[in-house]
């Protein structure tokens, strides 16, 4: 068991014909035969793309055809800002049930537009502005680095894409490996929250513990400790340790992240790291110790 | 993107709304005219800078009688001395930090007749998703203080992004703002154009503090901040020329010429760092160990070698820079091509400071190679923890390990 993406999962490149777009499809091909299927653009339908190894996907025009032709279920953007909130409609309207957009520096009031028509879709989002999902062994779509996995059972969600590496290579250094790992993203508006994530690995058997890693900024840390400690109660609980980036940022000023700010008083990395430990979550101080941290919690 | 407040009441007039009669000075030799073509018997003269709470605000050069950097006036002789008195000055306020700000430009505006003042700003709401009026009618205050005092009196109202401002949504807000008669007809027509205005230009803060109600009851835009997404500026030419980079820190200006996300901080590790997150904790993880970073700096996600050998410039050129970390994580972005970066700029500026160097993800074994083919003199580290020690031992000669920071 993993969550959100595993052997079975079929994908849909939407870009894939640019440079990044190829680069990361290579990779994910060549990770475990993760199963990217076809990729879309709008003037190049009926073409072929073929990665530098040779292997060969179909292009369609639309994601519909894609979908319609090849049974995806998922389906990961690699288009620009501008072109990002019209790309994650099309999948939704194609009616597909992840949809993951790595895309960095979309505006903001797309994603408000998007979010509304998503709330009422069947459709999940995951980013913009993120990284993407692992399951090791399984199912790569994103940006992710696949070297520094393992399979195991730490289940690793964060807002910041590198930081989720770090959580990740740590938990395999210190042997635990991961269940799946996902990236939801900076932006302040965004498809999935770690609420969302959160719930599906406490119900996830190959979940045994959990690494949190939010930034400053928003309350979304807030609301995941209120959950967790509702969770609790239900008797859903799991070993959690949590980091919290940006407690030597000065307010006021974003910190690279379009969310990563403290505004308004609000945001600030003590109430959301006091928020987390009252929910149980260990929280480590420094980012370096997120993999010996969690052995520690779980040796007792 | 933050512009000024004569910038925004211009935008906002475009759409609509009822400001003042106004004009911007940008030189003083000007202020004469602009004064005198204003009718009065009330002139107002404000300072111009990107920072709120200018009415409470002080010059550094003028004694602790001086007035703030607001001031209503009620001739044109008063009006003339009070520009002149601020026009180039320093502006301290609650917003600008003990640097305070330069005024370069100063706006004149006829002075209104008020009744109330009212406060109402529209943002994006991160716990909704979406855009969202906030309105009191405690205005002309500092809003932060009523909301922690007496959030009783802020009220909330979140619009559908499908649907825009309604007349349900404005009636909700003219009721929260106690508008009646004529103001209430104005004000309910004004939150539209205020929302149009947000959504229109891509806003990301649209504040008016304070909205007024005049003695004859009618609405105005007393005063008027705001800010735009930086993501959306590519749509938007208008609002990028409207950029006032005296209003920024030079440095910050140049990164933002290479797309580079960079905040200059007061300590003496320089570092390099893809990705906010990481960026924030490489920060914090200085500090653990007892120095301070001297900024902040995210490369990205698709810098090139071009973009991260201005980054490493843009780093040196500070002079409390004493030691460099590079802390890169490669996913989207790849370790070699930082690598290469790295290279060309340590020898294009013939850098003295230590340099600690770590890399990890993406391509990560052909990076390594390319820095230590180099020649460089560069101190390897093998993860963040050593790399904060190596970095911090070799800015102080010790490492302090302090977690209760």
């Amino acid at each position: 068991m993993s969550i959100l993406i595993n052997k079975d999962t079929k994908i849909i490149v939407q870009g894939l014909t640019g440079k990044t777009g190829t680069f990361h499809t290579e990779q994910a091909l060549a990770y475990h035969g993760t199963q990217m299927v076809a990729g879309t653009h709008p003037k190049k339908g009926g073409q072929t793309w073929t990665s530098a190894d040779g292997q060969n996907l179909p292009l369609f025009s639309t994601v519909a055809e894609a979908k319609d032709r090849t049974g995806a279920n998922a389906s990961v953007i690699y288009v620009p800002p501008g072109s990002a909130a019209a790309a994650i409609q099309e999948s939704i309207d194609a009616g597909i049930e992840l949809i993951t957009c790595i895309t960095e520096g979309v505006p903001v009031m797309d994603m408000v537009q998007i979010k509304e028509t998503l709330k009422k879709s069947n459709s999940r989002l995951i980013g913009p502005n993120c990284p993407g999902l692992m399951t090791p062994d399984e199912c790569k779509i994103g940006i992710m680095p696949p070297s520094i996995f393992r399979r195991g059972s730490v289940g690793v969600l964060s807002r910041s894409g590198t930081l989720t590496y770090e959580a990740v290579y740590q938990t395999s250094m210190v042997g635990l490996g991961q269940s799946s790992a996902v990236g939801i993203g900076g932006d302040p508006v965004k498809g999935t929250e770690f609420i969302d994530v959160l719930e599906m690995f406490l119900a996830d058997e190959d979940t045994e513990s959990i690494i949190m890693i939010g930034e400053i900024g928003g309350s979304a840390e807030e609301d995941a400790a209120q959950f967790l400690i509702d969770e609790a109660k239900k008797g859903h609980e799991k070993p959690m340790v949590g980091f919290i980036a940006g407690r030597t940022s000065p307010p006021g000023r974003t910190m690279g992240h379009a969310g990563a700010v403290i505004s308004g008083g609000k945001g600030g990395a003590s109430e959301k790291i006091d928020a987390l430990e009252a929910a149980g979550v260990r929280v480590s101080a420094s980012p370096a110790q997120l993999g010996v941290t969690l052995l520690d919690l779980l040796n007792g | 993107m933050n512009i000024h407040e004569h910038q925004a009441k211009k935008i906002l007039k475009e759409f609509g709304a009822p400001i003042a009669a106004g004009i911007a000075i940008t030189h003083l030799d000007e202020a004469k005219k602009a004064i005198a073509s204003l009718p009065g018997p009330v002139w107002v003269v404000k300072s111009q800078i990107h920072a709120g709470g200018r009415g409470k605000g002080w010059f550094k050069e003028l004694g602790d009688d001086a007035k703030g950097g607001v001031r209503v006036s009620f001739s044109v002789d008063e009006a003339l001395a009070n520009a002149k008195e601020m026009f180039g000055k320093t502006l301290v306020t609650k917003q600008t930090g003990p640097n305070g700000k330069t005024v370069n430009q100063l706006y004149v505006e006829a002075g209104a007749d008020i009744e109330r003042e009212l406060y109402l700003s529209i943002l994006v709401d991160r716990e909704t998703s979406k855009t969202s009026f906030v309105v009191s009618t405690e205005g002309g205050m500092d809003i932060e203080a009523v909301a922690r005092d007496t959030p009783e009196l802020i009220h909330s109202i979140g619009i559908s992004a499908s649907s825009g401002c309604t007349n349900l949504d404005a009636a909700k807000l003219a009721d929260a703002l106690t508008l009646t008669g004529v103001a209430r007809d104005q004000g309910m027509a004004l939150f539209k154009t205020l929302y149009n205005a947000f959504v229109g230009k891509d806003m990301s803060l649209l504040e008016i503090n304070p909205l007024i109600v005049t003695k004859s009851n009618e609405v105005q835009v007393l005063d008027a901040k705001v800010s735009f997404d930086g993501n959306a500026l590519f749509r938007h030419p208008d609002i990028m020329e409207l950029r006032d980079e005296t209003e920024q820190d030079k440095k910050e200006v140049e990164a933002s010429k290479y797309d580079l996300a960079y905040i200059a901080l007061d300590g003496e590790i320089g570092c390099m760092v893809n990705g906010a997150g990481l960026a924030m904790a490489t920060m914090d993880i200085i500090k653990l160990y007892g120095s301070k970073p001297a900024n902040f700096l995210d490369v990205g996600g698709s810098a090139t070698t071009e973009r991260v050998t201005a980054a490493f410039k843009i780093i040196t050129a500070d002079p409390n820079v004493k030691g460099i970390l590079v802390n890169i994580f490669g996913g989207i972005m790849r370790c070699d091509v930082i690598a290469e970066g790295v290279v060309q700029a340590a020898k294009d500026i013939n850098l003295k400071v230590p340099l600690v160097v770590r890399l990890e993800g993406t391509k990560v074994d052909e990076g390594k190679a390319i820095i230590n083919s180099s020649g460089l003199n560069v101190i390897a580290a093998n993860d963040l923890d050593d790399a904060a020690q190596k970095i911090v031992e070799a800015v102080k000669g010790m490492a302090h390990v302090n977690f209760n920071q």
